[in-house]
């Protein structure tokens, strides 16, 4: 189509006005101008989805912008009042602590872990009974959120849930007496098939003569894990750990299951945003806590970023 | 990388200049008769009623009676109308954000059901306009209005202007279960006049095996069932509102709310009530269906329970032996006289309505279906064989003899009720005393969560200085 219109460069006969235009220096040979016409679409999509609505929310963020009322019609700018209540509200703490603690125990220990071993485990069955496991526990994965919530409720149920009809404890309200437990076992059921695929693939790249060797040299288990297989996969943990944490702690899910009740105990952050923002119509201030929880969620990404490198 | 600082820097100018629209809500279509004279008309009405569900005689309603009735109508005219219903069911609060931010955004269907009390907070968002603004003076000539009484029409009214057409009222009472009352060696026809007489039949009725005595809505996952069916009726009991509206006063920490959370305490404190249900998510739900199981003894709740939760045939948790089994009787004072004006029984009347999307495209065409849908004939559609106290004076005289609890909740109770305060910043004041009654039911005193109810109330209000305390 545009071959009429402009000739590649190579066909441009005129050398004389070369000296002009410097050469393209890209491998491409596409210069600039090309460049910058082929990454425009991409940088307008994110200017429109990530960078506009972020600047959006830094905005709302100092306002006292509510959803309903006054305040919905003419906010006022309230400048950094939303962050410093923010910062001294004990519901925020708590909330803050509950996501954290969901985080260290669901996603870095829970999910890690369970990852790991089933990973480990199931390299060592046979083919056939390896894809079973492998496509149950990546059913919890796929279901959806909604669907899943449901099947927990059901499960966890005070009157006829499944489980107290298995233990024979019929009356006792799991998600009422262990709330936040409840809900970080449940986002291990639910996120461990990552892990799990992401260390299978991880374990494969562990060169077997090295194992070999190892067992050859009478090493115990935890020695070969420790040091055969942990040096070759680290970056893979780190990868892996870092995923899962900031997924968990942007996780929506538990809201499905304890609405972050019973009395605010398993209010993570998503789930008091909602509860603030929405819920509550607090636009502002829930906009101020998007900007913590984002900042947040950087500090963890350089974290684990750092970790990487100082591994390089 | 100087190019992607130019970039950074364009983009965020951009953004900047794109975010002081923040606020004014989409420029208003101003002329009431756009639209008008269209052959082809498609108008939505949204509701938070759904088949087979939720308000599921309201959903039937409107897609067996209003909507083929009305494209009848139209279609003699020559109009082509097509009506679509946007149904849910879903618990009010979510409702209301769903709502809030379809109108925010000018979308949204062009009839929508609110409740009363959301009425303030929307119009001072301007999420929607008198009646009078969208469609015009035809709305003052609608024969309609004549039989609404003005306390129901204010329902749906905001600053005395017309926001929208009430659809009823409603009142307080409480429910009994019959049976369970004999077994307890209990009055069938029990008619207590003070709370100390309620705690004695719920002690009664504690004997029982498996029976949760009373059911006193608490917490906030109830969201404004435990303000409405809980806290604010037990509140007129003890001789004061929520906001007194001469004083301008809203109750912060007193003894009439220390009283109120004191019978929480007694309910709960005693396990005359079930605590953990209150702090279940789907504890509302569990309260109807271990009700119409037989298994709690007393429940305050409206007279929507009798006919949208316990009815037989449609009802979310349908009792067949309803009308043999429950009985009924009006929430009596903390102590007879000790109510407000002195009453020795009192009630809280709420009510919904319909109001128009200011961004309908046919405001005129949206007016006519309104109204079709408030005239006597669909009224009496609407209430079938159910009992209800509808918006319409002509159709509860008209049907008022027919049903004992339609007649106990007109004749009795709503003359007594009390209506909630239609203000913008009521729904926060909701939420602080439903926190209140969870902390009481999880073991803090009265006194300590009447305290930190004054807080909350503060920080709502943004001072001291509108709150009654002692």
């Amino acid at each position: 189509m545009a071959q009429k219109t402009e000739l590649p460069p190579a066909e441009q006969p005129a050398p004389a006005a070369k000296p002009r235009s410097k050469p393209a220096t890209d491998v491409a040979g596409l210069g600039r101008g090309r460049a910058a016409a082929f990454v425009a679409p991409a940088m307008a999509l994110i200017a429109v989805f990530l960078v506009f609505p972020a600047l959006w929310t830094i905005y709302i963020g100092i306002t006292n912008y509510r959803l309903t009322g006054v305040q919905a019609r003419e906010p006022e700018v309230v400048g950094v009042d939303n962050y410093v209540r923010a910062l001294g509200d004990p519901t925020f703490h708590n909330s803050l602590f509950l996501t954290l603690i969901f985080v260290l125990f669901s996603a870095v220990i829970g999910q890690n872990l369970l990852g790991f071993s089933l990973a480990r485990s199931l390299s060592t069955l046979r083919p056939v009974l390896r894809r079973v496991v492998e496509s149950l526990v990546l059913l919890a994965w796929i279901i959806p959120s909604s669907i899943v919530a449901f099947l927990w409720l059901a499960l966890l149920d005070r009157d006829a849930g499944t489980l107290n009809v298995l233990l024979q404890t019929s009356g006792f309200a799991w998600l009422i007496e262990y709330p936040l437990v409840s809900i970080i076992i449940f986002n291990i059921w639910r996120g461990t098939a990552f892990s799990m695929l992401l260390y299978s693939a991880a374990l494969a790249s562990v060169p077997p003569s090295q194992l070999e060797t190892a067992r050859l040299v009478g090493a115990s288990r935890w020695q070969t894990l420790r040091d055969v297989v942990f040096p070759h996969i680290r970056g893979h943990v780190l990868t892996n750990t870092l995923l899962i944490s900031l997924w968990t702690f942007n996780d929506f899910t538990p809201f499905l299951i304890t609405a972050g009740g019973p009395n605010d105990r398993t209010e993570i952050l998503p789930v008091y945003i909602y509860n603030t923002a929405i819920s509550g119509g607090q636009m502002g201030y829930g906009a101020a806590v998007s900007l913590i929880m984002l900042l947040i969620n950087l500090i963890i990404a350089l974290f684990y970023i750092r970790l990487l490198r100082e591994r390089k | 990388m100087r190019r992607t600082v130019r970039l950074i820097a364009v983009t965020t100018g951009l953004a900047l200049a794109a975010t002081g629209c923040l606020g004014g809500t989409s420029e208003e279509q101003t002329d009431t008769e756009r639209g008008a004279e269209a052959t082809e008309v498609t108008l939505t009405i949204a509701a938070n009623a759904v088949s087979g569900g939720k308000n599921a005689e309201e959903a039937d309603w409107i897609e067996n009676y209003v909507i083929p009735e009305f494209v009848a109508a139209q279609e003699a005219e020559g109009v082509d109308v097509t009506v679509e219903f946007q149904s849910s069911g879903v618990d009010d609060e979510d409702y209301k954000s769903k709502i809030a931010l379809d109108l925010r955004t000018g979308s949204g269907a062009d009839i929508v059901s609110l409740d009363g009390i959301w009425v303030g907070e929307f119009a001072e968002a301007g999420y929607i306009l008198p009646l009078t603004e969208v469609v015009g003076d035809t709305v003052e000539e609608w024969d309609g209005w004549e039989q609404i009484p003005d306390a129901v029409q204010a329902n749906m009214s905001f600053n005395d202007e017309r926001y929208g057409v009430p659809a009823g009222s409603d009142g307080r009472v409480l429910f009994y279960n019959k049976e369970l009352f004999a077994q307890a060696g209990l009055p069938e026809d029990w008619q207590p006049t003070s709370w100390t007489e309620i705690l004695d039949a719920a002690r009664a009725l504690q004997g029982i095996d498996g029976v949760t005595p009373i059911q006193l809505n608490a917490g906030t996952a109830m969201g404004e069932a435990t303000t409405m069916q809980g806290v604010l009726p037990l509140l007129v009991g003890t001789g004061e509102r929520i906001y007194d509206e001469d004083g301008g006063t809203w109750q912060g920490n007193t003894q009439n709310i220390r009283d109120v959370l004191g019978f929480y305490q007694t309910v709960y404190g005693e396990e005359l009530g079930d605590p953990t249900l209150q702090q279940e998510a789907q504890g509302r739900d569990k309260s109807f269906a271990e009700f119409a199981a037989g298994t709690i003894g007393i429940l305050m709740e409206g007279d929507y329970f009798w006919r949208s939760v316990i009815e037989p045939t449609q009802g979310v948790a349908p009792m067949a032996n309803r009308d043999e089994v429950v009985g009924f009787t009006r929430l009596p004072a903390m102590e007879p006289g000790s109510g407000i004006e002195e009453q020795d029984f009192v009630s809280m009347s709420g009510g919904g309505g319909r109001v128009l999307n200011p961004a309908t495209e046919f405001p005129q065409q949206a007016w006519e279906l309104l109204t079709f849908m408030n005239s006597a004939d669909a009224t009496i559609e609407l209430i079938g064989d159910g009992a209800r106290l509808t918006q319409r004076e002509d159709v509860n005289s008209e049907i008022l003899a027919d049903d004992p609890m339609l007649s106990f909740i007109a004749e009795e109770v709503v003359p007594l009720s009390a209506y909630r305060p239609g203000l913008a910043v009521y729904p926060q004041i909701s939420v602080a005393l439903q926190q209140a009654t969870l902390d009481v039911v999880t073991g803090m005193p009265p006194e300590e969560a009447a305290a930190k109810y004054q807080q909350a109330v503060e920080a709502a209000l943004g001072g001291a200085d509108d709150i009654a305390s002692d």
